[in-house]
């Protein structure tokens, strides 16, 4: 009873307080106007610093993505076996690494199933890549033979959208090619081209489309076949050098890529790890995004406690008043938080208005360039936090108000 | 907000307000110590009015405010309606400030982002939130009785001096207190308005039988009080009769 007693007290003795904080800003509306369009620039920068930023990221990790798997397995790679070393006899040896043969994952298919168990992996696409000659009458390119599975391929990479001539088929002895190689060899659709994988495994092809992934390197270089051609001119029958996987949380690759270590035992790479450099620039990248953020919030919170400072000055004597009247410390503490609230509020509503107009001018200036998406949950969060910032800064100047004496403080002029 | 509400009915106590010696000395041990009350002992009761007189520095605002508990005393007893008031935390003052207490002062000092009769209000609204609609009657009655019936919804910077402190006076009436402290309440009025404010002093002393205090350099105002009390350098000279005091103190008021 005395809980429901004390919510409604604190309603209505809230309704008050809420009353004198919006009197009071209304009252000088000179001042709310300019600390709020301060605060609306400043959270203005925010969002749309944060959705660029986002976007510009999410548009690099989808390029980068776009053509390559997210988890790789290879077969492990050959090592040197040492013997025995003799007890308590130091052993100087030079040793020479081993070349890296062509090499077959043992048991690929028990591996591609037992991994197909997994939810988490929408794709498991086997593949054969290996070296290879391309040639036609006297031109001559080296290339990646690139032996697929088109159906589960098409999850890694789906050739059939980055098709720009001719169509898509690998069986048989046609061909994919790069738009580069064919430029390249001076080959068109429907031309013959001679495939030398060496140890006179050979075999003419005919390119039955041509591809434009948007990487050069890839190309000029990537010959698609089916898997049966490209086991027989690469020499491993039966065989595949590469499980490709995707998943849907491109950033729990890393953790994925050593589960999948441990289940087998095969030599195992996350896209995150074979392109470090990228996720280094992402991060610092993001790093200065926070920076800024951050010292714009504080520029923010500094303006909205400097304004109610002052505030908190110019109206001593009402607060004395108030404090005559029967208000007590902590009404006149919360009238001064509900107005560092409200102005967070409204200069963050406002702010987030700014921010998505110039989100959408940017996109509609330039949108080949990449998309900015503002996330609801960016603007939500932006209005959440700047609101809580205008509490947090009001914190010191309200304290002071609170602490007036009533006796002094009705005195002042 | 401590849910034990201090509910006392004026009938309750005769005696109002009623002082010990109290003593109030600022910055206490230090070198700028200033002992400006002095043994003050007296008693204020039921629909008694009272005037407070002497010269500036005297002390009486001082008292005044003590008495208000807006200020702490150092020493002494106060009892606000039989109230002990020492060792009283702030929000147990602020709360018994709120129910037994209204206030007006010098320069009429209201609010000026609200209107009139928000203003007239606000004690109400401090304390209990959104004013229902007996409050608010009562409030337009008031202002009535002040002759400001049509001035409620204007903003309080457009009415003049007089009708400011009408409207002060108003809001200490509107918790129904039972003492109403006045500040030099006709200190920045002229002659006519003063004594218009004076009447409605007296009038509420009646009908409402508060006691007030009223605070004074004005001797024509002072002699209008059946009771005045004198305080030289903190120390209460002379208690009693308005028509008795001696002419050595009207001249130098």
């Amino acid at each position: 009873m005395s809980f429901i007693n004390a919510i409604t007290h604190l309603r209505n003795s809230l309704w008050i307080e809420w009353r004198i904080a919006i009197r009071f800003l209304a009252d000088n509306p000179l001042q709310t106007l300019l600390i709020s369009v301060a605060i609306s620039v400043g959270a203005a920068v925010i969002v749309f610093i944060t959705a660029l930023i986002m976007g510009l990221q999410s548009n690099i990790i989808d390029k980068t993505l776009g053509t390559q798997a997210h988890i790789r397995i290879e077969a492990t790679q050959q090592h040197n076996n040492f013997a025995e070393f003799p007890d308590g006899k130091y052993v100087w040896a030079i040793e020479s690494p081993r070349a890296q043969r062509l090499q077959s994952i043992n048991n690929w298919q028990e591996v591609r199933d037992t991994l197909d168990q997994n939810a988490v992996f929408n794709t498991v696409s086997p593949l054969i890549s290996g070296p290879a000659f391309a040639t036609k009458g006297t031109a001559r390119a080296s290339v990646v033979l690139m032996g697929i599975e088109p159906k589960r391929y098409s999850g890694i990479i789906n050739l059939k959208d980055y098709l720009i001539d001719g169509q898509f088929s690998i069986e048989a002895s046609d061909v994919l090619i790069g738009y580069q190689l064919a430029k390249d060899l001076g080959l068109k659709t429907g031309d013959k081209l001679r495939i030398d994988a060496g140890d006179n495994h050979q075999s003419v092809m005919n390119v039955a489309g041509m591809f434009e992934l948007g990487v050069r390197e890839l190309d000029s270089r990537y010959v698609y076949t089916s898997l049966k051609q490209a086991q027989t001119l690469l020499n491993l029958p039966g065989g595949i050098t590469i499980l490709e996987i995707k998943i849907d949380d491109v950033f729990s690759a890393d953790y994925w890529a050593q589960r999948t270590q441990k289940l087998t035992n095969l030599y195992v790479q996350s896209w995150m790890e074979s392109n470090g450099q990228l996720l280094n620039a992402l991060s610092s990248q993001s790093m200065t995004t926070q920076m800024i953020r951050i010292f714009v919030a504080m520029s923010v919170i500094f303006g909205i406690a400097s304004v109610l400072a002052v505030s908190v000055v110019q109206r001593t004597r009402e607060i004395g008043i108030l404090r005559a009247m029967g208000s007590s410390q902590q009404q006149i503490l919360r009238v001064f938080l509900l107005q560092g609230g409200l102005l967070g509020l409204a200069g963050s509503l406002l702010g987030v208005l700014i921010g998505y107009t110039l989100i959408e001018i940017f996109n509609a200036i330039d949108a080949k360039l990449f998309v900015i998406k503002l996330e609801s949950s960016t603007m939500l969060s932006a209005i959440f936090i700047a609101t809580l910032a205008g509490v947090l800064a009001a914190m010191v100047p309200a304290r002071r108000a609170a602490r007036y004496d009533p006796a002094v403080a009705i005195r002042y002029v | 907000m401590s849910n034990s509400q201090i509910l006392i009915t004026p009938d309750d106590q005769q005696v109002v307000l009623q002082l010990d010696k109290i003593n109030k000395i600022f910055n206490e041990g230090t070198p700028l110590e200033n002992h400006v009350l002095h043994d003050v002992s007296l008693q204020v009761s039921r629909g008694e009015l009272v005037a407070l007189v002497g010269t500036s520095g005297s002390g009486k605002s001082t008292l005044l405010n003590v008495m208000g508990l807006l200020d702490v005393y150092s020493s002494g007893e106060l009892r606000i309606q039989g109230h002990l008031t020492q060792g009283l935390s702030e929000q147990q003052r602020t709360q018994l400030r709120s129910e037994s207490i209204g206030f007006v002062f010098q320069f009429h000092h209201l609010i000026s982002a609200f209107n009139a009769i928000d203003n007239v209000l606000m004690p109400l609204m401090l304390r209990f939130g959104k004013p229902n609609k007996e409050q608010i009657e009562y409030a337009k009655y008031l202002l009535n009785e002040v002759g400001l019936a049509d001035y409620a919804d204007k903003a309080t910077n457009r009415l003049s001096g007089g009708q400011q402190q009408r409207v002060a006076i108003a809001r200490a009436l509107v918790t129904r207190p039972a003492l109403v402290l006045a500040d030099e309440p006709t200190g920045n009025l002229d002659t006519q308005t003063a004594d218009e404010v004076f009447d409605l002093f007296e009038r509420f002393n009646v009908e409402h039988k508060c006691a007030i205090v009223i605070v004074t350099h004005d001797p024509r105002l002072s002699a209008r009080c059946p009771r005045t009390i004198r305080l030289t350098d903190g120390r209460i000279v002379y208690d009693g009769a308005s028509a008795d005091l001696p002419n050595e103190f009207t001249k130098t008021v």
